[in-house]
């Protein structure tokens, strides 16, 4: 953190213009570079995981011709994505074809800036941050929506209004899921949510908002158009729907933000429930002192690795919900669920009731 | 010129130009999303102000879903622009006089005499840890508390209308029952009937 001190001190006094606001923005461009860059680097490698994963769940052997044990196969998908032609429908409105997929990557990443990775390291540390979340989060949609109504074709309209639907109800549904944590928490500051968690395992919030904890990764689950619920692409039903018209490197740009959106959900499950960057052996005396020297960012990607691991289990495990199923999860199951569970919690922090709500 | 106001100024010519493109498109798609980059431009301005919750509600509620909704319709409804635009010389008179009722109201309530700075004192500086959200919660909830559950028993009462509009009665109305489409036994459905086979004697 010193030498990032002395970075910052030395843009400054490098560049005196504008009161400092260039060398300010120069500053947020290098954070942005270094946190954008590995994160493609892992969704390219997200990518191949998961098709080993899935490989390996149904006795397959999975991708391993390029390179070394299939790992050069990620880069081998984009050389080959980015060389494809662009092909455009006849009659579909070209300025929107094309803003779609990127009103679908630029909320994808620029909800990155305010996640904690530890403690003082950040992008941005906003006051707001979990509402800021679910702002730019729910921007996505119109990456999606725009891509069904562009194409001007029947099968990216039936996806795009499937998604749109479903976006906005299951919204709610993790709004009022992550209401749950801030009541707990006391604070709507990623930073401070991660703060009051501190102290080993048992003060992480999943143990008093378990049931909010399965709603919110479900949620997650709908929210990122994953199986078992993928309808939008629906590749048996819609053929591929909002991208069937999309090719070369716009569908890769949709698939980025798809996987970026991933990665953060099982961030943001992470930071919400399971304690952020804080180590699982707080508290608990050898164990402290011989991981102790684990740097939090390690522990906050651990986890985040098992929940993206939990993506790829759920994918091979079920089939496919049906759409009206879906709609009847949101509304009349996880809808009243989160309700009472709202009510739950106040009552319980007015009470002062058990070790989280004293 | 600070940056501040480089800032400002630019948010507010996307703000003005998005909203008069927007009433200027033929496109009601296009018009939704210029509306859309004037609720970006309007949240941008107060941030400056240092009212992020606002600026960020702004985006939440009606970007991530009114705007969303209004798409969804926009798609659904397939608007004939010849029939509309028939009936503009029609309507003209009308909307001119509600236009300028509005104009006059707005200019009243809006005008310059309501602002300035010998009207409203330039809002303080506030530092880094100030949060807003306290201080609105605050006068939300203690201040402000009957206006803030009226306008909560309001959005009910909206939503109770709604449904009881779109309803339907027991008799008319087709629905499944998932309980009883996942309990469903094979013999519910499915009956073998062993039938006596008809080339009983020859090959």
């Amino acid at each position: 953190m010193e030498l990032w001190q002395s970075f910052v001190e030395l843009v400054h006094d490098l560049i005196p213009w504008f009161d400092g606001t260039v060398a300010a923005i120069l500053i947020i461009l290098v954070k942005a570079v270094a946190l954008i860059m590995p994160l493609m680097l892992v969704v390219a490698y997200f990518t191949y995981a998961e098709r080993k994963v899935i490989g390996y769940m149904q006795l397959r052997i999975g991708p391993n011709r390029v390179g070394p044990k299939g790992w050069l196969q990620p880069i081998a998908d984009a050389l080959k994505l980015m060389t494809k032609e662009i092909i455009f429908p006849t009659k579909a409105n070209i300025y929107l074809f094309l803003l779609a997929p990127v009103l679908a990557i630029a909320p994808a990443i620029a909800v990155w800036a305010v996640i904690p990775f530890d403690e003082g390291i950040y992008v941005t540390n906003l006051d707001v941050s979990l509402l800021y979340v679910l702002a730019i989060g729910s921007i996505g949609v119109y990456g999606i929506i725009l891509a069904g109504w562009a194409s001007n074709s029947k099968y990216p309209l039936l996806g795009a209004i499937r998604s749109a639907s479903l976006l906005v109800s299951y919204e709610i549904v993790i709004g009022f899921a992550l209401v749950t944590v801030v009541m707990v928490a006391d604070s709507v500051n990623l930073n401070v949510i991660v703060e009051t968690q501190k102290g080993g395992i048992f003060n992480w919030y999943f143990i008093p908002l378990f049931p909010m904890m399965i709603v919110f990764f479900i949620s997650a689950l709908v929210e990122t158009n994953r199986a078992p619920f993928d309808v939008v692409e629906g590749e048996s039903e819609i053929v591929g729907g909002t991208h069937v018209e999309y090719s070369g490197m716009t569908f890769a740009v949709f698939f980025l933000a798809e996987y970026a959106n991933m990665i953060l959900m099982a961030v943001l499950a992470v930071v919400m429930f399971f304690g952020g960057w804080h180590s699982p052996f707080e508290g608990i005396p050898v164990m402290e002192s011989i991981f102790g020297w684990v740097p939090g960012i390690i522990w906050l990607l651990a986890k985040t690795t098992f929940f993206m691991f939990l993506y790829l289990w759920v994918r091979a495990t079920f089939p496919r919900f049906r759409y009206d199923q879906i709609m009847r999860l949101s509304w009349k199951v996880f809808l009243p669920l989160t309700i009472v569970w709202i009510f739950v919690v106040a009552l319980m922090t007015q009470l002062n009731i058990g070790p989280w709500f004293s | 010129m600070g940056s501040e106001q480089i800032i400002f100024y630019i948010l507010s010519f996307w703000l003005v130009a998005s909203s008069l493109a927007m009433i200027f498109s033929r496109n009601t798609a296009k018009a939704a999303l210029f509306l859309v980059l004037a609720f970006f431009s309007a949240a941008g301005i107060w941030i400056l102000l240092e009212a992020e919750f606002l600026a960020i509600t702004l985006i939440l509620v009606y970007v991530g879903a009114v705007m969303v909704l209004f798409l969804f319709i926009i798609k659904m409804l397939n608007v004939d622009k010849s029939t509309v635009r028939a009936k503009f010389a029609v309507y003209l008179p009308i909307g001119l006089v509600v236009a300028a009722i509005i104009i006059a109201e707005m200019a009243l309530v809006l005008g310059p005499s309501q602002f300035g700075l010998d009207v409203v004192a330039a809002p303080q500086r506030h530092s880094a840890d100030y949060s807003n959200i306290t201080e609105l919660a605050l006068q939300l909830y203690t201040v402000y508390v009957y206006p803030f559950e009226l306008a909560a028993i309001l959005l009910l009462i909206a939503i109770i209308a709604a449904i009881t509009l779109v309803h339907r009665k027991e008799t008319n109305r087709k629905k499944q029952s998932i309980s009883d489409q996942v309990s469903v036994k094979a013999k519910d459905r499915v009956r073998v009937v062993s039938i006596a086979s008809n080339a009983k004697g020859g090959e």
